[in-house]
């Protein structure tokens, strides 16, 4: 061992020293492994000295492969006591966003995550893997969480992501009776993929309340903690319920929190009151960043309504439609144009519901935008998400609009809950977004289907896009819970937050 | 525990007393398996592990002693038997297991033989959180003459008219022909809240119901209700449309269909899964609604949903007259989950004079431990578990059961025939329907048209007439 140590760390040296004066910055890891091989240079000739020759012969033959294992071992060391340092907690594998740590200095390439990488099939096969390991076991049987399968041909731009069909449900792949996945959590992913629950707040409060349910159906098992047993069970559910549809910003904040909740309960509370805490913290969670957060938000906006203005909206956005229904409650003198898109069409719910309340209102499909805006006098827009460098990401359609808007020189106000603000960065809409049904594509009209067969006409991809980003140099006012920012004061809230997190 | 399934198994088979004198319905042979086998394995299948099967003490010993009748279902089965003779409807079954119901529950009739693919039904139930989900089906015209009537039309049935929305999946009205005394009568709100309806009526309604807890607690209390069928169904899809009472008002007194349940009020009916409110938030900020053109929320903001899945394709029947049962059979054994190799001992030293025809292996099924002589032809038939087929027997379009002999030269066409029966040497039967345990004498000439061919328990031998 002593000769082939010294050997081995004298040819290590040598590479080291030659990276020295070609100017290359040695990491951590190396100067750490300098030390430690010059330790055992030192250890080595006392050894030697102390020795006989025969053994140190003997030692020689088999030790290459223990340095290996040793080299191994330390590495391993000091990269867990690396992870610890950095204070990981709880930050699931699936659903962890590529996040741009401000404190890693190293210049290590970020990938992205593989959920967005369906064309590689090597990133396929890890996802099935990881799918069959978060297996729960009931009763001595594994059952697997099932894959749901990409339909029809992609648009080679957007390739790398899923596409799945509403008339393939993942329930198909499952027992009736689901004893896997929570029932509420089985019905939630349902609703989901049909479409039944949809828009972002929406989405998170049916999450909510869905693990309220899982929260209150829970058992601690004999020799587990809720805390850490609590958390693993959430992790099966919320990859079946990315299987059926992509997980949303908003979506990913409420899971984050919740499982930082359930990690922090201290381990000699009985489960009764574990669970009442948890279930506390859900509704205060709900109540404090939804429900307070729309109300504070729409009071910022209405002074920014004035009377006689025309306000263009786009879409279906629940905090929108309650800011303008508020404002009309007020008293304010407002009429509103809203814009819609296909195939989604959901400018018909909200047309529904302002005129309901009744304000009067006037109905476009997006392609008309540029006619009508002379008319308008704000644009208020909903988002999905705020990303850290200022984008804006709504639905798909939303930048247009920004855009025509930024033209004409109306200004555009955003409406966005906290709870909503991400740490992705991302400056188009093409590295990573949503792709849905794309039979949602085909219409009849007059009795004719001309896109009936669109799967045996070869290479022809029909495109469904949900959500796109858009720039924040269009974007004029964010209207949030904690003020009205600008757009490039997301990360500065951002910094905030995690600040007030940790 | 999402769903706990319900076995009906207890229903008597008025419709074709001729096969079930003898026999009880849930243990008649369909493709030499008993009736009970085939919505017991759609369970099975799917995922369920434990079955609640309400049933007779005779089906019960049948299930358990007869050696013909093994069941081989890995589930478990909680049998709970009821009095055979007793006026019991479904819904006074489910009365009585009230207490065994822990969750929402999923009732099938133990005479339903489908290829459905049941998540499509639970779907419906979960997604929508709806009252009732039901299954139903494209009815087929059964072709085939049936045996033992003489080539008369089966009485027209009362037909059952079924009204569904837009979308083809609520279920907005449900009505018997025997009902309605004078004329279809469709309530004024419903046309208001559904403008657009679809009535069906050549429907088969699979008798596959998924039911809230909350609705077997209401039938616990409610104990005028006897029949699911018959009565609960067609109840819930009314209630679906009342006005929410207060406590004081009563419900529409237009009411022209079913007076019956008018003194129930629909607070009784409004059925809240946990935390309501959280999923009254999440529903009114998601921008989904059912339908559109009006000003309502999504449902009409009604509680209560009935939702029904209609199946177009693939195999459902009802085996609960003659002629259904002669179609199952003949249909099983296209169905996937049958296609088990039939194995029966063939005297080795007559195969070669074997006269198959290539319809053989997809049409007709043997049952296990059977007797094939030489210079038999098998054609689109069923034989039962330890039957022997004598030589130059023709077996053409029938149904065989258990422990049937069939001496020589006979030709059996178009019959029917049961348990234990004994056809004598050259007995030509065409169209007849031999009881259980009957002789026909050797050189007998039957056919349904000419002579009465219905064979009953009284020993009367049939002869030549």
């Amino acid at each position: 061992m002593a000769d082939s140590g010294v050997s081995g760390g004298a040819d290590k040296k040598d590479n080291i020293e030659r990276e020295k004066i070609e100017g290359k910055e040695l990491t951590k890891e190396e100067k750490q492994r300098l030390r430690k091989e010059k330790k055992q240079q030192k250890k080595g000739k006392e050894k030697k000295d102390a020795s006989l020759p025969q053994v140190s012969v003997a030692e020689t033959a088999a030790p290459a492969s223990q340095l290996k294992a040793e080299r191994r071992a330390r590495q391993e060391a000091e990269r867990t006591s690396k992870q610890s340092k950095k204070g990981d907690t709880g930050q699931p594998a699936t659903t962890s966003k590529p996040k741009i740590p401000p404190n890693e200095l190293q210049p290590v390439v970020k990938r992205l995550p593989e959920h967005i990488q369906v064309d590689d099939p090597d990133v396929l096969k890890k996802l099935a893997k990881k799918l069959e390991r978060q297996q729960t076991t009931e009763n001595s049987e594994i059952q697997k969480i099932p894959r749901r399968l990409d339909y029809g041909y992609k648009v080679s731009l957007f390739s790398h992501l899923l596409q799945y069909s509403r008339k393939a449900p993942l329930t198909q792949q499952l027992s009736i009776p689901s004893a896997v996945i929570h029932p509420a959590i089985v019905r939630l992913g349902l609703q989901y993929s049909q479409g039944i629950v949809a828009g972002s707040n929406a989405r998170s409060i049916a999450l909510l309340h869905a693990f309220k349910q899982v929260i209150s159906d829970y058992t601690t098992p004999s020799n587990e903690e809720l805390s850490r047993d609590l958390v693993n069970k959430l992790k099966p559910y919320i990859s079946f319920l990315n299987q059926c549809r992509p997980l949303s910003a908003s979506m990913g904040n409420a899971i984050k929190y919740i499982k930082k909740e359930i990690s922090n309960i201290p381990s000699q509370f009985k489960e009764d009151d574990a669970k009442k805490k948890l279930l506390n913290c859900i509704e205060c969670f709900i109540e404090e960043k939804i429900v307070l957060a729309a109300k504070a938000i729409a009071k910022s906006s209405i002074e920014k309504i004035n009377d006689g203005d025309v306000i263009l909206v786009y879409g279906c956005s629940s905090l929108v439609n309650h800011i303008l229904c508020e404002a009309f409650e007020k008293g304010r003198k407002f009429r509103v144009i809203v814009v819609d898109s296909r195939p989604r069409l959901e400018g018909r719910e909200a047309l529904r519901r302002l005129v309901q309340k009744g304000i009067s209102c006037t109905y476009v499909l997006i392609s008309a935008v540029s006619y009508i805006l002379p008319e308008v006098s704000k644009v208020f827009l909903g988002a999905h998400a705020l990303l850290a460098n200022g984008y804006v990401m709504s639905r798909v359609g939303t930048s247009q609009i920004a855009l025509v808007a930024k033209a004409f020189n109306v200004p555009v106000l955003v409406c966005c809950e906290t709870y909503k603000f991400c740490e992705r960065v991302q400056t188009d809409s093409f590295v990573s977004n949503e792709l849905d049904d794309p039979d949602d594509l085909i219409v009849t009209r007059k009795g004719e289907t001309q896109l009936k067969d669109w799967q045996q006409v070869p290479r022809l991809g029909l495109l469904n896009l949900v959500y796109d980003v858009t720039p924040p140099d269009f974007v004029d006012l964010v209207i949030t819970d904690l003020g009205m920012i600008p757009c490039t004061s997301v990360p500065v809230v951002l910094r905030v937050k995690n600040v007030d997190l940790l | 525990m999402e769903l706990q399934a319900v076995l009906m198994a207890a229903g008597g088979g008025s419709r074709m007393t001729d096969l079930t004198y003898n026999t009880p319905k849930p243990m008649l042979p369909v493709g030499n398996k008993p009736l009970m086998w085939y919505p017991l394995n759609l369970l099975e299948r799917v995922g369920f592990e434990e079955v609640i099967v309400i049933t007779t003490r005779e089906v019960h010993k049948m299930m358990s002693t007869d050696p013909k009748t093994k069941l081989d279902i890995k589930m478990k089965l909680d049998v709970v038997c009821i009095q055979e003779d007793g006026d019991m409807g479904t819904a006074d079954a489910l009365r009585h297991i009230h207490q065994k119901v822990k969750t929402d529950i999923l009732v099938v009739s133990c005479d339903l033989i489908t290829d459905v693919a049941l998540h499509e039904v639970v779907d419906l139930f979960r997604a929508h959180n709806a009252t009732v989900a039901m299954l139903m089906s494209k009815a087929h015209e059964f072709t085939e003459t049936v045996p033992g009537q003489k080539g008369k039309k089966k009485t027209a049935e009362q037909r059952d008219f079924v009204g569904v929305d837009q979308s083809g999946k609520r279920l907005l009205f449900m009505a018997n022909e025997a009902d309605l005394e004078d004329g279809l009568i469709v309530r004024r709100s419903i046309i208001r809240k559904h403008p657009r309806m679809h009535i069906k009526t050549g429907l088969v309604d699979a008798h596959l119901y998924c039911l809230k807890k909350a609705v077997v607690d209401f039938l616990a209390e409610n104990k005028s209700i006897s029949s699911i069928r018959g009565e609960l169904v067609p109840f819930l899809v009314r209630k679906q449309f009342s006005k929410m009472t207060s406590g004081q008002k009563r419900m529409d007194d237009t009411e022209t269909v079913d007076q019956k349940n008018d003194g129930l009020t629909n607070d009784d009916l409004f059925f809240p899964s946990r935390d309501e409110a959280l999923l009254q938030l999440a529903q009114e900020r998601s921008c989904w609604n059912d339908h559109r053109g009006d000003m309502s929320e999504a449902y009409h903001g009604g509680k209560l949903r009935c939702y029904v899945h209609i199946m177009d394709q693939g195999l459902c029947y009802r085996v609960n007259t003659l002629s259904a049962y002669i179609e199952a059979n003949r249909m099983v054994s296209h169905m996937w989950f049958c296609h088990r190799s039939a194995h029966f001992v063939v005297h080795p030293l007559l195969m070669l004079h074997f006269v198959f025809h290539p319809q053989m292996g997809s049409d007709s099924m043997i049952g296990a431990g059977c007797h094939v002589a030489d210079k038999t032809s098998i054609k689109r038939s069923t034989i039962g578990i330890s039957t022997t087929v004598k030589e130059k027997v023709k077996v053409t379009n029938s149904i065989i059961m258990h422990g049937v002999t069939i001496e020589e030269g006979c030709n059996i066409q178009g019959s029917v025939i049961c348990s234990n029966a004994v056809i004598g040497r050259g007995a030509d039967l065409k169209y007849c329907l031999v009881g259980n345990g009957q002789r026909i004498e050797p050189e007998g000439d039957t056919y349904s048209n000419t002579k009465k061919s219905i064979l009953l328990e009284v020993s009367v031998t049939f002869g030549l007439v």
